[in-house]
């Protein structure tokens, strides 16, 4: 009877320290949910979403508690993608799904002041207090958070146009057969 | 002559090929076409920049375009004329949109810029794979790769076998045979120059066997150039599409398999194009740059037959040669199994235009409906990489593209078998160039969002950063003015101290009293008198 106790009990101890040693050896930093969840969203950085950055959305989706279709950069692709990861029901963004855009300043208005530089998310603005400022177009997510701050409304955003390099092939259409 | 064992691919079809046609007149040069269109992106890679602008002389075989980057390969001008402009022109794209191209027209002259041949075999490689580049040369099979940077070995695996392919498995063109039966021993020179480059064991010619005068040329001129190409050897191969793709051609002649996402190179076999290798030879050894090709002409016309082309002739032109029928109502480039219709009639022939086939109703009627998928199995069965193109059609039409993926869509080089046994009349390339567009697209995306990311998370860290530098040097500011404070307040308390650092401190405070009242005396008198000394002097 003793030896059985001390026996389970031994086998407790033992195991417990092993869980102990391994909880801290192997400590994972961070929610690797949430970082599954950031790779899915689009990095515009938009706030959109009505939080500061993709990350913190991730983290709040993370927690349940935000909805999975704020994200209209995202687009319903990113919706569905969202929903097989997190196991929620698909449903429409909220928002207004825009076709992608860059960023332009208007060079002959620009006055130089800075403040768009400060807002860009991704260093996509390049430019120095009283200079010309420039946006460098590859750079530029779209997000329009240089559009407010600018107190000369020199910046407007442009579609991307289609060209030979970016072209895509069409889905094939298919004829209904008339009978 | 030894006999080589050959190997099969699995699968392949066999369309009609539709060649005699225009193998019946030997190659004629075009005449000059009345204007010149010359797209700067004609290769894989980068695209050129442009050397000229509008009202710019040219000569014949100047650059105008100059290679951006390793992986790209200059563009030069066809004839010799004014550069009208450099701007957007339609392209010879299945999209019809424009692409940045150089407008020259011809002043009829065709004067050559100043050119010499090259001693490429006393050349270090590196020196002429510079001069290729420079030249433009590009594999002119279709593909446009630049040749110059398919020519170096594997640092590990010995060069076994080169191949040069003059398979041309796709039906109607012809320009590849005509160009062995009537430049074999340019060609077979030109092949030269890569066995030096990559020092293979083996140099094994490849020629589908519905082309004996090509391969019976070859041979006459192998036998001509004698034991320093004892090497080489022409083959011919079973004819079946599409045994000219060059992993397809590699297997017949070698049995090789290059497994996906392996270079050739690391199984010790390369393949070049002959057209490409023959380009190559005319840019050392003749100095001239790559600026026409051969181009098959056929299909709906009265004259089928093989033109020399500049690049940037307008293809409108080129068909004209031929005299198309009444009822041509298009033009295909390429074959009907890989190529495309063109959009645009007036958009230039360029280095990957191997062949204009002028399109009618009659000679290819239009698609029959789709109907649903049987899952028969035909299209895996003829699928020359093995693929499963019923699997891939499921996931594609639904644009489940993960799922795609899973299915090796990228192993797919969209010869068109499966399309063309589909007795569902299904266009399954169509549903696989779709969904390989769209793959690629989103990992441009994904490319895109990763950078935007780490971009966001250093402008995040660098903010951060300047607001502990910032907050550092307040506590600092404030820990001196306390210190400060401190020290008065310690002086109030005990006079002693505060006299002996009164002292100290005193020939520094009279130095400065003494230098402040000179600076005042100076500034007296240029206040009193501002207008002795006027800024207009």
């Amino acid at each position: 009877m003793i030896s059985a106790i001390l026996i389970m009990a031994l086998g407790a101890i033992v195991l417990g320290a092993a869980l102990g040693f391994f909880s801290v050896k192997f400590k994972v930093v961070g929610d690797p949910l949430v970082e599954k969840i950031n790779a899915i969203l689009p990095q515009t950085q938009c706030g959109q979403c009505g939080f500061p950055g993709c990350k913190p959305y991730a983290e709040a989706m993370a927690k349940n508690e935000a909805d999975i279709n704020l994200c209209p950069p995202g687009g319903a692709d990113g919706v569905r993608k969202l929903s097989e990861l997190l196991g929620k029901e698909a449903k429409p963004v909220d928002g207004e799904e825009k076709p992608k855009a860059v960023a332009i300043i208007d060079e002959n208005t620009c006055i130089g002041c800075t403040l768009c530089i400060q807002a860009c998310p991704v260093d996509a603005i390049v430019g120095a207090a009283k200079q010309m400022h420039t946006i460098v177009s590859d750079l530029c997510t779209g997000c329009e958070l240089c559009l407010p701050p600018c107190p000369v409304e020199c910046i407007r955003m442009e579609p991307i146009a289609e060209t030979v390099d970016n072209w895509k092939w069409k889905h094939p259409v298919i004829a209904i057969k008339a009978i | 002559m030894s006999v080589l064992q050959l190997f099969k691919f699995k699968g392949g079809v066999k369309p009609a090929t539709n060649k005699t046609q225009s193998v019946t007149q030997p190659i004629t040069t075009a005449p000059m076409p009345s204007v010149l269109a010359v797209p700067l992106h004609q290769s894989v890679g980068g695209t050129p920049r442009p050397l000229v602008q509008a009202g710019d002389k040219v000569l014949k075989g100047q650059k105008i375009g100059e290679a951006d980057g390793w992986v790209s390969a200059a563009v030069h001008a066809p004839t010799s004329g004014t550069v009208r402009e450099v701007t957007l022109y339609p392209a010879a794209h299945p999209s019809g949109l424009s692409a940045s191209s150089v407008i020259i027209e011809p002043d009829g002259e065709d004067r050559w810029i100043e050119h010499a041949p090259v001693d490429y075999k006393n050349l270090a490689p590196e020196r002429i794979r510079t001069l290729l580049q420079e030249a433009g040369v590009v594999g002119m099979g279709g593909a446009v790769f630049p040749t110059h940077a398919k020519t170096q070995a594997s640092r590990t695996v010995p060069m076994e076998e080169m191949i040069i392919n003059g398979a041309e498995c796709e039906p109607f063109i012809t320009c590849d045979d005509l160009l062995m039966r009537e430049r074999a021993e340019e060609v077979l020179r030109g092949a030269g120059i890569f066995r030096d480059l990559l020092m293979p064991t083996r140099v094994l010619i490849g020629i589908e066997d519905n082309k004996p005068e090509a391969a019976a040329a070859m041979r006459v001129a192998l036998e001509k150039l004698g034991p320093d190409f004892a090497e080489f050897e022409v083959v011919a191969v079973p004819t079946l599409y599409p045994a000219g793709g060059a992993k397809q051609l590699i297997r017949v002649l070698t049995g090789k398999e290059v497994p996906n996402g392996t270079r050739s190179t690391d199984m010790g076999v390369q393949c070049f194009n002959v057209a490409t290798v023959y380009s190559a030879w005319r840019a050392l050894v003749h100095g001239e740059p790559l600026i026409s090709r051969i181009v098959t002409v056929t299909g709906n016309v009265e004259e089928p037959r093989n033109y020399e082309v500049l690049i940037g002739a307008p293809m409108s032109e080129v068909l004209a040669l031929g005299q198309p029928n009444a009822d041509t109502d298009g033009i295909l480039m390429g074959g009907p199994m890989m190529g495309f219709l063109v959009p645009d009639m007036s958009a230039p022939v360029v280095k990957a235009t191997n062949c204009l086939i002028a399109h009618s109703p009659a000679l290819f009627p239009p698609n029959e409906p789709e109907m649903p998928c049987i899952r028969c199995g035909s299209c895996a069965e003829v699928c020359p990489h093995e693929l499963q193109p019923f699997e891939l059609y499921w996931h594609a039409r639904s644009k489940n593209f993960d799922k795609v993926k899973s299915f090796y869509i990228n192993d797919c080089i969209e010869c068109g078998c499966c399309s063309f046994v589909c007795p569902s009349h299904i266009p399954l390339v169509q549903y696989f160039r779709f969904a390989k567009s769209e793959i690629w697209a989103q990992n441009q995306d994904k490319r895109n969002a990763d950078e935007a990311k780490s971009r966001f998370e250093f402008k995040q860290y660098r903010e951060e950063r300047d607001k502990q530098e910032k907050a550092e040097k307040l506590a600092k500011a404030a820990a001196v003015q306390a210190a400060k404070k401190a020290a008065e307040a310690a002086a109030a308390s005990s006079g002693e101290t505060t006299e002996a650092t009164a002292i100290e401190a005193d020939p520094k405070k009279a130095a400065i009293a003494a230098a402040m009242a000179r600076a005042a005396a100076q500034r007296a008198p240029a206040i009193a008198t501002p207008s002795a000394t006027p800024l207009s002097e």
